[in-house]
């Protein structure tokens, strides 16, 4: 067992994992975060993906032990006392339908627009190829981005 | 699935990362930002016996502009790398190679070095490094060694680092005036690796190519430099026809493999399309 | 009392929908979040050969490592090893053969399960699988169907004696009809089509967690599964636990697509186990598991052959399919071509139709249902060789489909295979898709670019399809052999406080019901949207139901909220007319409100009724306390959606990458209960038919190894391959049922898929290309462009 020490949605853990326990096995099992879900095991399908120091990540892809000092945001911890912008358009769109993609879809749409604050429909759909979606066919995620994006400019943050 | 039992270390430094490798043995191994190796290990591919984490290690990260060439720590993700100014402005074709690799998830934890270290025939930036004639400096106990990059890559998955030695860092010449790059990359879905991808750096004076540099990633165990078409195109009018024709050679010296995305022949009909569109989009067609 | 808010109108409102607020913030209840103190992990050792007899077996050596609890291979589970039961035997002498849960003594595809492990933790349960001690020894296998049929081919069953599974035929002109109608056509076309495997590929793998620990010593089996209470049937017919002791949950399921319609082998072990154990057995699938043990779709050989005359009006029809059962038969996997079987014929009048099936066993994983099931295969042959017909007729593919489909002044109109379509309006359709699509100005474009020889060229695909949706009238389902009926039930309570519970049979996994039944519902009662809390996916609180697959939960499901509902508001006007003094028939009832007809002072808003039907205390004579009322619906028909999509295309000739440059439907799927759902069921439709068309295959070598066993080889696309879509409706309500309404869950699968290989055929066909394998990846569309080049010099 190995001591880690990780900040997860502001919260800081200390705990005792084996070297071998993935992140996203770490934030289901150990601090109880089930929103955040896996979908495959060949790190293809982002269903996974939290922000780890701000940056998306595929949480399948990352060893606990790798994480550790680092600061993790979930979908979980992604609202304050209002859902964040993405959440928002992805309900204003219809950008979910069964929901399993839906917290990796967001959080790396949070990351894209945090790096592109302004992408055309390209560049979105480009900066969500590491999530696949089976339900929605991507229109309505790409057009839930393009919202936030407009949202979030106009200051609402 | 679960990865099999390992034991983890997080060395300060490469030397003690170094020695931490001998100290596991044979079935110790680095891991820096785990993109190719997590995948192996939750499929049980791999079952290493102690996995030593260089991805924190200082000597191993940033990038530094040394007057004509460019370095490159090995640990240096790569979205460090694409979004690095002075690669975007000395080694464009390195950031636009990086701007491929697998989606942004990946690249904001993988790493140069890993995937150069991995060996996979189907990365990119093998090609470029070997496209660009990049120095590759590797840490083992017995010190320090430069490795260039046409002797780094020996075989699928296996290249000049030794298993207790580490790849620390990366040097790239700038390619000066006059040069034009492109990596062309196909591949069947967006996010797929290359069927074949293709880096081509072209000089060009009074509308001829003077001099080029073409790797091919994908089209044989490792990268491979498509000699004959670079000298086919030595004093080739910038045209794209012209460029087609001087691209028919670009699998000459290929060992294609076949697989779900192409067989042998197909691939080899890639090679020169993909080659001649690269070296246009580098000469500006 | 809670203050009331008023009832607007709900049904046709693009309501945003409930489900989003949990989904959206991570507050899923998934079946694999689901941790049960002292469960067990279960992990499956999977056969890594398509074929093979299994010469030595110990499971002993798991039970050394640590945390193992239990191994069990099908020797020690003896007679718990349940069989996978298979519901619908289409022919009276169907070869069905044995499907135990864990393999005995021979291995009949990749991914057949061997043997299991009980552990303590999940991790425990995979490290003890490399402690069993498996020999195999190969036995020929055999992938391809047209192999599989013949004399002396390897037996995937070598105790059946043959891989057929049966031969189903549908003449409805009688033997000989067919040939009749051919003898009399200027143009016979003929083609043999490929509709490929497909792996369905929900992104929640499936999961079971079963509990013996029940307050009423029953067993609560968690499960991503599409059909809860069809699944407690199979249970409990297969593991002998009695229904009544059996609660099936389905608690928040990550899509399904009809991967998680079935009764699965993992399924049946958690069962059996946790009941013999007295523990809670859990099990997770990962997604390398999902590729070969969830069933897989489509793999269909589809002769066709069509005949018409000279100017273009079609005569005849005939298909001869080969259908890929795979290794054994699970729910409804010899079914899934029959559901096909009567929509080959579409939108067009003929004469004489004439239909046959062979069912073959192979060493893959099996078939079943998967989004459309048998429709998408049907629209895809007529579809494409309604293109190639036009092309041997040398008319145009849209005036020859308009010159022979139903006119909308015919419906209801009986078709040569025998259903009836209730309504339809294909002109209508059609006509808005053109312009949308700017059809003439693409086809302008398309001559210009061969004129140029272009590298890019561009094609132009049209789909005009129906289906049937809706499954089904019990009787129908009854004749086609199908054990189970097709009705679908719906229990609605008004609350003392005014709230309701709706309780559903249908199973959502994605598709929004619990916004789409408050609507109705609300509309129904008068009672806002938002008041309204429905409860589904649990056997103890939906006791009754059928579940969600085929586009049927709204065709019939929402048939049963209506009449449920209706049923309410009988029983609320009794008691408010009994409080207002006056006769029930003296009512009016508006938005929620019983008003006295001539005197509208006098008026009791349903909450009201429902506190009164409560407290009881004034009730008519005879009439029961409380305010509920349930309704269990059998559907009259299918009923038949249709839509018009037009695909552009752009083919790199160099490559043979094909690139979608847009995307135009028009659907008509009658009334529409809330037009958001409904597009985004379109969307994920398309997104499926273009995969199928552009990237997914599931492949195995001659061993029957899957080469398509994850995401790295199995394309699923993202974002950046697929476009925007435009889609718009036309509105032809349905006659066969109340509220108007027709399915839309597999509309976009079934349609699109013809669309864009009809587009790329359409953009090669001056090279000599009149069709393209799928799916049309790069490689496939360069081979096929090559071989046409050369066979025209
Ligand atoms: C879904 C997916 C898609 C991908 N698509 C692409 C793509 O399109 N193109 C592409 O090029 N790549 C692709 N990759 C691979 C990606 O680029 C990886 O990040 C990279 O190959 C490995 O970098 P890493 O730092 O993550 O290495 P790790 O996974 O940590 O290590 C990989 C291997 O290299 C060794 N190693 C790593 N660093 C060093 C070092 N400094 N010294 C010595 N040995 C070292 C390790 O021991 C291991 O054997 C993809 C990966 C995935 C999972
Ligand atoms: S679970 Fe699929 S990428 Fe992480
Ligand atoms: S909403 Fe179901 S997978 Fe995206």
């Amino acid at each position: 067992m190995t001591k880690v020490s990780i900040t997860v949605d502001g919260v800081l853990h200390e705990s005792e994992v084996e070297p071998r326990t993935l992140l996203v096995h770490y934030l289901r099992e150990q601090v109880g975060k089930v929103g955040t879900v896996v979908g495959c095991d060949t790190s293809s399908c982002g269903a996974c993906t939290i922000l780890l120091d701000g940056r998306s990540a595929k949480s399948c892809s990352v060893l606990a032990v790798q994480a550790d000092g680092s600061s993790v945001t979930t979908i979980e911890g992604l609202a304050g006392d209002e859902w964040h912008p993405v959440q928002a358009a992805f309900k204003e769109c219809h950008g979910l339908q069964c929901g399993y993609c839906t917290p990796g879809m967001v959080l790396s749409a949070v990351d894209l627009l945090s790096e592109n604050p302004n992408p055309s429909e390209a560049e979105i759909r480009e900066g969500l190829e590491g999530n696949l979606c089976r339900c929605t066919g991507y229109h309505n995620i790409v057009k839930s981005v393009a919202l936030a994006a407009q949202t979030m400019k106009g200051g609402k943050k | 699935m679960i990865p099999s039992k390992f034991d983890y270390v997080r060395p300060k430094s490469v030397d003690e990362a170094v020695a931490a490798l001998k100290a596991g043995g044979e079935d110790s191994k680095v891991i820096a930002g785990g993109q190719s190796m997590l995948p192996l290990l939750r499929l049980r591919l791999a079952a290493p016996s102690v996995l030593v984490d260089c991805a924190r290690i200082d000597e191993m990260k940033g990038i530094k502009d040394n007057g004509d060439s460019v370095t490159i720590g090995a640990a240096s993700t790569h979205w460090d790398v694409m979004n690095s100014d002075i690669v975007k402005t000395h080694v464009k074709l390195l950031a636009d190679a990086t701007a491929t690799v697998a989606d942004p998830q990946i690249r904001h934890r993988g790493t140069f070095g890993g995937a150069l270290a991995h060996g996979d025939p189907a990365g990119d930036l093998p090609a470029v490094v070997l496209a660009l004639d990049a120095t590759l400096e590797i840490a083992g106990s017995k010190g320090r060694r430069q490795v260039a990059a046409k002797d780094f890559f020996l075989d699928y998955f296996t290249t000049a680092v030794g298993p207790d030695e580490i790849l620390v860092s990366i040097t790239i010449p700038k390619l000066g005036k006059g040069w034009g790059t492109c990596y062309e990359k196909f591949n069947r879905s967006a996010n797929g690796w290359a069927v074949v991808g293709v880096a081509a750096a072209v000089k060009v004076d009074g509308g001829k190519i003077t001099e080029a540099r073409i790797a091919l990633t994908n089209c044989a165990a490792i990268p491979v430099r498509a000699s004959s078409v670079e000298s086919a195109l030595k004093g080739v009018a910038v045209s794209a026809s012209e460029i087609e024709k001087a691209s028919q050679s670009a699998a000459d010296g290929t060992r294609a493999t076949s697989d779900l995305a192409a067989d042998k022949e197909y691939r080899e009909h890639l090679m020169r399309v993909i080659t001649a569109r690269a070296v246009s989009c580098a000469a500006g067609v | 009392m809670t203050e009331l808010a008023e009832h607007v109108a709900a049904i046709g409102r693009p309501l945003k929908r409930k489900e989003d607020a949990r989904l959206l913030t991570g507050k899923t209840q998934w079946t694999d979040n689901i941790q049960l103190a002292g469960a067990l992990h279960m992990a499956i050792l999977r056969s890594p050969m398509g074929h093979a007899k299994i010469t030595k077996l110990d499971v002993s050596g798991a039970l050394k490592y640590p945390g193992v609890e239990a191994a069990y291979g099908a020797a020690e589970l003896g007679d718990l090893n349940a069989s996978v039961p298979c519901v619908w035997p289409v022919t009276d002498d169907m070869v069905a053969p044995d499907f135990p849960a864990l393999a005995k003594g021979e291995v009949r595809h990749m991914g057949d399960c061997v043997a299991l492990v009980l552990a303590g933790t999940a991790a425990q349960a995979a490290d003890a699988l490399e402690g069993i001690v498996v020999e195999y020894s190969a036995l020929p296998a055999v992938i391809n169907m047209d192999d599989a049929i013949k004399e002396g081919s390897p037996l995937v069953h070598s105790d059946k004696g043959t891989n057929k599974c049966y031969t189903y035929k549908l003449q409805p002109q009688g033997d000989g009809a067919y040939e009749a109608a051919k003898a009399k056509a200027d143009v016979v076309v003929k083609r043999r089509f490929v509709n490929q495997r497909l792996i369905p590929s929900a992104m929640e793998p499936r999961a079971v967690v079963a509990s013996p620990m029940g307050t009423s010593g029953e067993l609560t089996i968690w499960s991503a599964t599409q059909v809860p209470h069809v699944l407690r049937v199979l249970l409990a017919l297969v593991t002998g636990v009695s229904e009544n002791k059996l609660r099936v949950v389905a608690p928040d399921v990550g899509g399904g697509f009809g991967g998680k319609l079935q009764c699965y082998r993992e399924e049946i072990l958690c069962v059996a186990l946790a009941n013999k154990l007295g523990r809670p057995i859990k099990w997770t699938e990962t997604r390398s598991e999902d590729m070969m043990a969830t069933h897989h779709g489509r793999d269909q050989l589809q002769d066709i052959e069509i005949a018409a005359t000279k100017d273009g009006k079609l005569l005849g029809l005939k298909v001869d399919l080969i259908a890929n059962m795979g290794a054994y038969l699970q729910i409804i996997t010899p079914g899934i071509p029959l559901l096909g079987m009567f929509m080959y014929p579409a939108i067009y009048k003929m004469d004489a139709y004439d239909f046959s099936c062979i069912g073959v066993f192979t060493n893959t994983t099996p078939t079943d249902a998967y989004r459309g099931a048998g429709r998408p295969e049907s629209t895809y042959a007529i579809e494409r060789i309604m293109d190639e017909l036009a092309n041997e007729l040398g008319m145009e593919p849209m005036e020859l489909r308009k010159k022979n489909w139903i006119k909308h002044e015919e419906f209801p109109y009986t078709t040569v295979a025998g259903l009836t379509y209730d309504s339809g309006n294909y002109e209508a359709a059609t006509d808005k898709a053109m312009a949308l699509f700017k059809y003439d100005e693409l086809r302008k474009e398309q001559v210009k670019r061969r004129a140029s020889g272009d590298k890019v060229q561009l094609g132009i695909g049209i789909s005009t399809f129906t289906e049937m949706c809706g499954l089904a009238p019990s009787r129908t389902l009854g004749a086609l052999k199908y054990v189970a009926g097709g009705w679908e039930h719906c229990t609605i309570r008004v609350l003392p406080t005014g709230k309701v519970e709706l309780v559903t049979g249908t199973s959502p996994h994605g598709q929004g019901h619990e916004t789409a039944w408050s609507q109705i519902a609300s509309d129904t009662l008068g009672i806002p949207v938002d008041d309204i809390e429905v409860i589904h996916g649990d056997t103890r609180t939906s006791p009754y139901g059928m579940d969600t697959y085929g586009s049927r939960s709204l065709a019939v499901g929402g048939q049963a909220i209506l009449r449920a509902g209706e049923k309410v508001v009988e029983k609320a006007r009794l008691i408010a007319a009994h409080q207002l003094e006056c006769s029930a028939n003296d009512l009016e009832f508006d938005h929620g409100v019983f008003r006295v007809k001539g005197d509208p002072s006098k008026e009791k808003a349903i909450q009201a009724v429902a506190f009164e039907a409560f407290s009881a205390h004034d009730l008519p004579d005879g009439l029961e306390p409380t305010l509920q009322a349930e309704s269990t619906v059998d559907p009259q028909d299918f009923s038949y959606p249709h839509g018009t999509h037009l695909c552009a295309m752009e083919v790199d000739t160099e490559t043979g990458k094909s690139t979608i440059r847009s995307y135009v439907c028009v659907d008509d799927i009658g009334i529409q209960i809330n037009p958001l759902i409904v597009e985004g069921q379109v969307h994920g439709g398309l997104a499926q038919g273009i995969a199928q068309a552009l990237y997914e295959g599931a492949v195995y070598d001659s061993d029957g190894q899957l080469l398509t066993a994850s995401f790295a080889d199995y394309l699923v696309p993202s974002a950046p391959d697929l476009p925007s879509f435009v889609t718009d409706h036309t509105v032809t309500p349905s006659t066969t049922n109340p509220l108007g309404t027709k399915g839309v869950g597999e509309a976009g699968a079934i349609a699109s898929t013809p669309a864009v290989i009809n587009a790329i055929v359409d953009a090669l066909r001056p090279y000599g290309v009149n069709d393209v394998p799928m799916p049309a990846l790069p490689m496939t569309v360069w081979r096929t462009l090559n071989a046409a080049r050369q066979g025209g010099k």
